[in-house]
């Protein structure tokens, strides 16, 4: 895009919401600003989707039980309700998994449903869930049973809690939780983290004394494994020396997260997905966050250096240097041969929660620009910043969402660091239970689209045509119709990791890959081109 | 081993279904109403539904998959979801202009009791549909039959808005087909043309699923059947319905509706199917088989004699959906294989009947269940106490298929991890030609991989 010559923001705006009935019109203008700093900065986002716009997001059960809970391995999860939700969201993330022995439990590749019918709509389906539970159990003995309510369960009244309770106390060996994540809550898959956040740390987190050894104990928070990301993840904390404690929840156990609590520092990678458990668990058991993120060379090599600079230990952030002397110029001279080919290159990203933030970093990385950037599910504090929470108006969908009351845990609370080392810390530049959003990295110039519509995206592509575009699979292909690729940023196409520096490395081929190929020139036939002037000779 | 939980002893089951072999009704509905041109099909219900099935139909087409949803929240599941159905109608003619909105229902706005007619009314009553647009509509709830019903649904929900019944008849024919892919729905046209018939075809998804990259994404592609061609469907002279689960409830309210006579058979999925298709048409039609016809089947049958010691015998396990279930097995038992187990999660007591007629006085073991209970953990269970040659069946094949090193041929929705269902049909002769080939080179690629050195075939 040349936004010397292209159509001005503002117009870009008012061309667009034209397009609405005049009132849905005025309301998506809230969701569409310029990062420009000082420039109207707030952004509506976290509000509902106008009934009839064709919308990225899904539903508060995705957000639950695809996103945080999906990738932990031992858990049977069982959908309760008609089968749909359950068969779309049977192995359709690319949640990646490594179980310890052949043998050890893996229920990722199942899905596990009550299959509502009808008679259970009109009578009730908590017999019917009681019953699938107990053959779960039968079947697999597994050590935790977890209960996902689709729309209808709530809507005929199904207590899926006192039924978990219920099976828990028969069992005596086996967690048994649920969890009201109906689609309708919400306005779109964050509800269901949240709610998911609420019942893993009220029936798992800290039920499981054993602490794990290790100087330097972290829990990785909003890493969620897809292509293998936190497996670079893991990697790099071993050769640094960090122990990982849990990661939430990417190549997870329920165990992991029975022992979360031992970690001394909680590092947040997806703030949106992941915030309230971080919140949680420094207030029950005085553990602080920092919000990290492993998206990019420079930023990996920078997170790394904030937890050396968290426990203060000399011999720790010497071997976090050597690893990152090791990795960082190695990763950036590759940069430096694919950037001849990516340098000035324009992209957009509209995806999820913090990945339209994070992988700007690796544009950059490539001399690419970003030209526009929304979140699927953001809320303002994922934007602007944590520092406009207190403003944020809590509105019904909001509130419909349980916060759960936490306290210091009596007996095993213990304070990591005092309120003054915090501030030392945060004065050196640590994100210490903070996240400043996504527009302060980006260019001034820069669109920012909260909850993107199908037309808007069509029409950005008819305005700016960028040389490549980042979403999910639901754009795809209606976005490479018009001649630019896409990159799924959800599930990466299918490849990845481009977590750490190995993952850094494999993303710059990807884009180099697709911004360089010649293939999208080939959309004209020969016969519809101007004819070349050249005498041609007919026999 | 991917599946490592799955034991070999079947227990029984009542409430629990584990890797279901069926999906719910609304998706069914949104392939169907793609298949009328310049329709935008509207998921009535949470944002989910809406993105999941988009999600899986674009996964399983490569295709943009456009589709609007009334995103309801927690208030419009207490309320009633018209005004969240009311403001998209608004919303979507404003910005997607389409010429039809084919709305369907799902488990939540089912539950709640809206009525979709009644919505429907106040809309068009409340000036929010335009002069000369249609608004249809299916009532789809995820708790009760499966994809496959939904399907059914959406077409019957296309025969009440779209179709009529004028003075003049067209002498047309209209062919139903049930759910098949865009190149089937293009080869069983192509096979009616081919007799000489006047066809409508409703659904199409042809040239809708299955687009060409020219540089702009058509929001509204060049295919499906138009508003026009339905609304004369009612004066056709006959119909035919292919798929008796799929296209078989809306073959029989062409009939009742706008007394056209009809029959329904099998979707034209091997031989002996493909003949019967083409008898009816030869019924109504009254002409000959065309030349072209017949050296297509004898190519077929060539291929079928030829190859027949590769075939016979061979055992084969088979999930996916009725329609497709039945005439497969039938040209699988034609080519003297031996269809042993067979799966589909969705109900119906016709199916298991029609599996039984298909081994009438023939000495055949096999193991069939459908509905309830009929899920992939069972077939599973099944290979594992009696191996097969070969699995057919969707994407989620492959990893029993992987765990028992089984023979894999991905046919029937969704296949997410391969290409050329949407290009290549396997309707016709020509197309279980495409079917035979598939299977013979799984078979034969086993056997160049695991005979013997001193056995290795170079012609075979």
């Amino acid at each position: 895009m040349s936004t010397s010559s292209s159509l001005p923001f503002e117009d870009f705006r008012e061309d667009v919401s034209k397009a609405y009935p005049s009132k849905v019109g005025k309301k998506r203008m809230k969701s569409m600003i310029q990062a420009t700093p000082g420039g109207p900065s707030e952004i509506q986002a976290n509000v509902r989707t106008v009934p009839g716009i064709i919308s990225q997001r899904g539903c508060t059960y995705a957000g639950c039980k695809g996103v945080v809970l999906g990738p932990t391995r031992d858990i049977v999860n069982i959908t309760h309700g008609p089968i749909g939700c359950g068969f779309y969201s049977w192995l359709t993330r690319r949640n990646q998994t490594r179980p310890e022995t052949p043998e050890s439990e893996n229920f990722m590749t199942y899905c596990f449903s009550t299959d509502m019918q009808d008679e259970h709509i009109v009578f009730g389906g908590e017999t019917r869930l009681k019953e699938a539970i107990q053959e779960a159990y039968d079947l697999f003995h597994p050590k935790a049973i977890a209960v996902f309510s689709t729309c209808p369960v709530g809507l005929i009244g199904d207590d899926v809690h006192a039924v978990a309770r219920e099976m828990k106390a028969k069992f005596g060996d086996c967690n048994v939780f649920g969890f009201s994540c109906e689609g309708y809550k919400g306005v779109s898959q964050s509800a269901g983290h949240h709610i998911a956040n609420n019942q893993i740390f009220k029936h798992v987190v800290g039920t499981e004394d054993e602490a794990p050894e290790g100087e330097f104990r972290v829990n990785l928070l909003g890493e969620y494994n897809i292509g293998g990301d936190a497996f670079e993840i893991e990697e790099l904390f071993e050769a640094c020396g960090i122990t990982l404690v849990s990661t939430f929840s990417g190549n997870s156990t329920v165990s992991h997260f029975a022992r979360a609590h031992h970690a001394d520092l909680n590092l947040v990678m997806c703030h949106r997905s992941i915030n309230y458990l971080a919140e949680m668990l420094e207030t029950k058991y005085g553990i602080p966050w920092m919000k990290v993120n492993f998206i990019g060379a420079a930023a990996t090599a920078k997170a790394l250096r904030k937890v050396g600079e968290y426990f203060g230990d000399e011999a720790l952030k010497a071997r976090i240097e050597s690893v990152v002397a090791a990795k960082l110029t190695e990763t950036e001279e590759y940069a430096a041969t694919v950037r001849g080919r990516t340098q000035g290159k324009t992209v957009m990203l509209f995806v999820g929660g913090s990945r339209a933030h994070h992988y700007q970093e690796l544009f950059k990385e490539l001399g690419m620009k970003t030209i526009a950037a929304g979140y699927e599910f953001g809320h303002r504090d994922d934007y602007e910043g944590r520092k406009v929470i207190p403003d944020i108006a809590v509105d019904a969908d909001t509130r419909n969402i349980e916060e759960l009351k936490v306290e210091k845990d009596p007996d095993l609370y213990r304070e990591r660091k005092t309120p003054e080392e915090l501030e030392t810390l945060k004065a050196k530049g640590l994100e210490i239970a903070d996240y400043e959003g996504m527009i302060p990295d980006m260019d001034p110039e820069a669109f920012v689209i909260d909850d993107v519509s199908h037309y808007e995206l069509e029409k950005l592509m008819e305005h700016y045509k960028p040389d490549l575009i980042c979403a999910g699979i639901k754009e795809k292909y209606a976005v490479q119709k018009w001649g630019v690729p896409l990159k799924q940023l959800h599930n990466y196409d299918y490849g990845g990791p481009y977590a750490a520096f190995g993952g850094a490395r494999n993303f710059y081929e990807e884009i180099d890959r697709m911004v360089g190929s010649k293939l999208w020139d080939m959309v004209t036939p020969p016969w519809m081109k101007p004819l070349e002037p050249r005498p041609v000779e007919i026999l | 081993m991917l599946l490592r939980h799955t034991s070999v002893d079947v227990a029984e089951r009542n409430a629990l279904t584990v890797n279901p072999a069926k999906t719910c009704q609304p998706i069914g509905a949104m392939y169907a109403a793609l298949g009328i041109h310049g329709c935008l099909p509207h998921s009535h219900g949470s944002q989910g539904c809406c993105s999941y099935h988009r999600s899986t139909l674009t996964r399983h087409y490569k295709e943009p998959v456009m589709a609007a949803t009334s995103s309801f929240t927690e208030g419009a599941s207490v309320f009633g979801g018209q005004a969240n159905l009311l403001k998209s109608i608004e919303t979507i003619f404003s910005v997607y202009k389409p010429e039809v909105i084919a709305v369907h229902s799902t488990c939540l706005s089912e539950t709640i009791g809206d009525d979709l007619n009644q919505i429907v009314q106040k809309a068009r009553d409340d000036g929010k549909v335009p002069e000369g647009k249609k608004v249809i509509f299916a009532s789809t709830p995820s708790y009760v039959g499966s994809h496959v019903t939904g399907y059914a649904n959406m077409v019957q929900g296309i025969i009440r808005g779209l179709v009529e019944r004028h003075a003049e008849p067209t002498g047309k024919l209209n062919i139903i087909p049930g759910w098949c892919e865009p190149a089937d729905m293009a080869e069983i046209k192509r096979i009616a043309l081919a007799m000489g018939a006047d066809v409508t075809m409703f659904p199409d998804t042809s040239n809708v699923m299955n687009a060409p990259m020219t540089g702009k994404h058509e929001f509204y592609p060049r295919g499906g059947t138009t508003i026009e061609e339905l609304s004369r469907a009612g004066d056709a002279a006959y119909t035919i319905g292919l798929g008796p689960f799929t296209a078989g409830p809306g073959t029989e309210m062409m009939d009742k509706n706008f007394s056209t006579p009809h029959s329904i058979q099998d979707l034209p999925y091997g031989l002996a199917a493909t003949d019967r298709y083409i008898m009816a048409l030869k019924r109504v039609t009254g002409g000959d088989v065309p030349e072209e016809l017949n050296t297509e089947r004898g190519r077929l049958l060539d291929m079928m004699t030829d190859m027949h010691q590769y075939l016979h015998g061979k055992r084969v396990a088979l999930f996916g959906d009725p329609d497709l279930l039945i005439p497969l097995t039938e040209f699988l038992r034609d080519l003297d294989m031996r269809p042993v187990q067979v799966v589909t999660g969705t109900p119906g007591k016709a199916f298991a009947r029609r599996m039984k007629e298909l081994f009438e006085g023939r000495n055949a073991q096999i193991n069939v269940k459908n509905g309830q209970g009929a899920d992939l953990f069972l077939l599973h269970q099944w290979m594992k106490n009696e191996p097969v040659d070969l699995l057919i069946g969707n994407s989620y094949g492959k990893y029993m298929a992987r765990d028992e090193d089984t023979s894999f041929l991905r046919m029937g929705f969704p296949i997410l991890d391969r290409v050329g269902h949407s290009y290549f049909p396997y309707v016709g002769y020509t197309g279980a030609l495409r079917l035979l080939e598939k299977i013979l080179g799984l078979f034969m690629d086993r056997q160049d991989r695991d005979s013997p050195e001193e056995r290795f075939e170079l012609a075979m």
